[in-house]
């Protein structure tokens, strides 16, 4: 039974972060919103899985925060966003797909290498669970990074953040308050960025984040 | 003697059942879509017509262009007999691994790629020079994932791997479910199915491989297609018999065994063509040039898978 219990959190994990390289991999926006609310039920169902191996009834609760603001209020309210701004074209990519999915391999790998050799002394689900964590996390960075428009780099900000709920979930007796908190402030984030969002659009026609360079003094 | 026996009953059952595979398929793609659609034995058909027709040869075609056929249609039901069906006691088992398949499915992509050049229009040369791309990512893909399969049982000899996948616990590994995905992917690009190609038109300037076979015809044409159906027929069978290998026979076991392996094949089978119709319908083909993306996620799955068989290795 031990094994089945390991054997599912890590294939929930791994799901996770399968689909945090489907994410790389969308070129359309409304592509790469569902993309991120599957991954916020997959990472529901690690939660809940977790819950149930730990017997841990407040992962439950995490769950619950992680299915309904991530995989239904906030696509919900992403996909208005894009209808509204009428940007459900291709996403600009500031790198070749193929490209950002060796650097995603090789990301990957630098987690696995970190993860393991300092956690020698856990038990190996957490270990896996934290190596996978920060594959997420450093994923969910790359897609801010080789993403041009706002609405992407977005939701790469939130997938790395379903990689920290994803390392707070594996490690046992992680206080509820924290993860509410993060939960909390990436609500409040988001609708901060809602707002920047439309700011951006009426001054400069377009969420391409690429025209504010100018204005930083970069280009000439 | 009875390995001898049971290989010549699986030679002649991956051939006889081909067709009515391909025909399955389109069948259930066209009740999909809403259509009537042919009979499951309009393939059967097909073939026969083609082998009574007469075979035109283009004026300046070489020796090359007329082995081909022969060549492409042996490789592929050698590959397609080797693959265990119902039972693993074959007489040439030892000879059925994984990296020997591969090979003979590279042999006949080279050969059906020289082929399309041979006659020197200009279709048959687009046809072979994306089919090569294609070929290009699409078996790294495939090495990966033979890598990972061979990694979990030991072997690369696909009765070996049945055996081991069947007896022991392997349980759920979340590598062999990437490598499963890989070789999914790796699948509908090697037999011109929909993502990738269409294997339902003519004439068009998307297509791949139709495009190289565009001159054939008679019996060429029927030995090719009979091969493409051979190969769909090998990979369905590769996958059931890598990743479910249940209700297979072991070698030396009663004849009701196999009656139960076989049973369970076409059970497989027929799932395999449902799910790939299901599949076709409900997805778009992809530009060309998107294809090596496809195939580079597949590439990117069996590396993932590999990495983590060493992580979970080494805990």
């Amino acid at each position: 039974m031990k094994d089945l219990y390991f054997d599912t959190a890590h294939m929930l994990g791994t799901a996770v972060l399968l689909l945090s390289f489907a994410l790389l991999f969308q070129r359309r926006i409304s592509g790469v919103i569902n993309t991120f609310a599957l991954q916020a039920t997959m990472l529901a169902l690690a939660a809940a899985w977790q819950a149930f191996v730990q017997d841990a009834p407040h992962l439950y609760v995490t769950a619950l925060v992680a299915l309904l603001f991530k995989a239904v209020a906030i696509p919900v309210a992403l996909h208005r966003i894009v209808r509204l701004l009428m940007i459900h074209r291709t996403v600009e990519t500031a790198l070749s797909i193929g490209l950002t999915m060796v650097v995603g391999v090789a990301l990957v790998t630098l987690a696995i290498l970190l993860v393991l050799p300092v956690t020698s002394d856990s038990a190996a689900l957490t270990r896996e669970n934290l190596a996978l964590a920060l594959s997420v996390v450093l994923l969910g960075l790359l897609m801010m990074i080789t993403r041009r428009n706002a609405v992407t780099q977005v939701i790469g900000f939130m997938s790395l953040e379903n990689g920290l709920i994803l390392a707070a979930i594996g490690v046992s007796g992680m206080p509820l308050v924290v993860e509410m908190s993060v939960a909390f402030a990436v609500m409040v984030a988001f609708i901060i960025f809602g707002i920047f969002f439309f700011q951006i659009r009426e001054r400069f026609d377009t969420l391409d984040l690429h025209y504010l360079e100018s204005f930083r003094g970069e280009r000439s | 003697m009875t390995g001898v026996l049971t290989q010549l009953l699986q030679m002649m059952l991956v051939l006889g059942a081909a067709p009515l595979l391909t025909g399955v398929v389109r069948l259930a793609k066209a009740r999909l879509v809403g259509r009537r659609g042919p009979s499951p034995i309009q393939p059967y058909r097909d073939l026969l017509r083609l082998l009574r027709k007469e075979a035109v040869v283009a004026e300046n075609a070489s020796w090359l262009f007329r082995v081909t056929p022969y060549m492409v249609f042996a490789a592929l039901w050698l590959a397609a007999s080797l693959v265990p069906t119902f039972t693993t006691g074959l007489a040439l088992e030892p000879t059925a691994d994984l990296i020997a398949l591969v090979a003979l499915l590279a042999s006949a992509r080279f050969m059906t790629a020289l082929a399309g050049l041979d006659v020197g229009t200009s279709f048959g040369g687009i046809g072979s020079s994306r089919d090569m791309m294609i070929a290009s990512l699409a078996e790294p893909a495939m090495l990966l994932v033979i890598f990972t399969v061979s990694i979990v049982a030991g072997s690369t000899a696909l009765a070996e791997v049945a055996h081991h996948m069947r007896e022991a616990e392997v349980g759920l590994r979340v590598s062999l479910a990437m490598a499963l995905v890989a070789l999914i992917m790796v699948a509908l690009a090697e037999n011109a199915r929909i993502p990738v190609d269409n294997p339902a038109t003519h004439l068009e300037l998307t297509m791949v491989h139709e495009a190289m076979v565009l001159e054939y015809s008679g019996r060429h044409l029927a030995l090719i297609e009979a091969a493409g159906m051979l190969k769909l027929l090998f990979f369905l069978s590769l996958i059931a018999c890598i990743f479910a290998p249940w209700g297979m026979a072991g070698p030396g076991e009663p004849p009701a065994a196999a009656a139960v392996g076989l049973l369970a094949w076409g059970g497989k089978l027929l799932l395999g063509a449902g799910a790939l119709a299901l599949l076709e319908t409900s997805i778009a083909k992809m530009r060309v040039f998107r294809v090596s993306e496809f195939l580079a996620g597949a590439l990117l799955l069996g590396v993932l898978a590999v990495i983590f068989l060493y992580v979970s290795r080494g805990l």
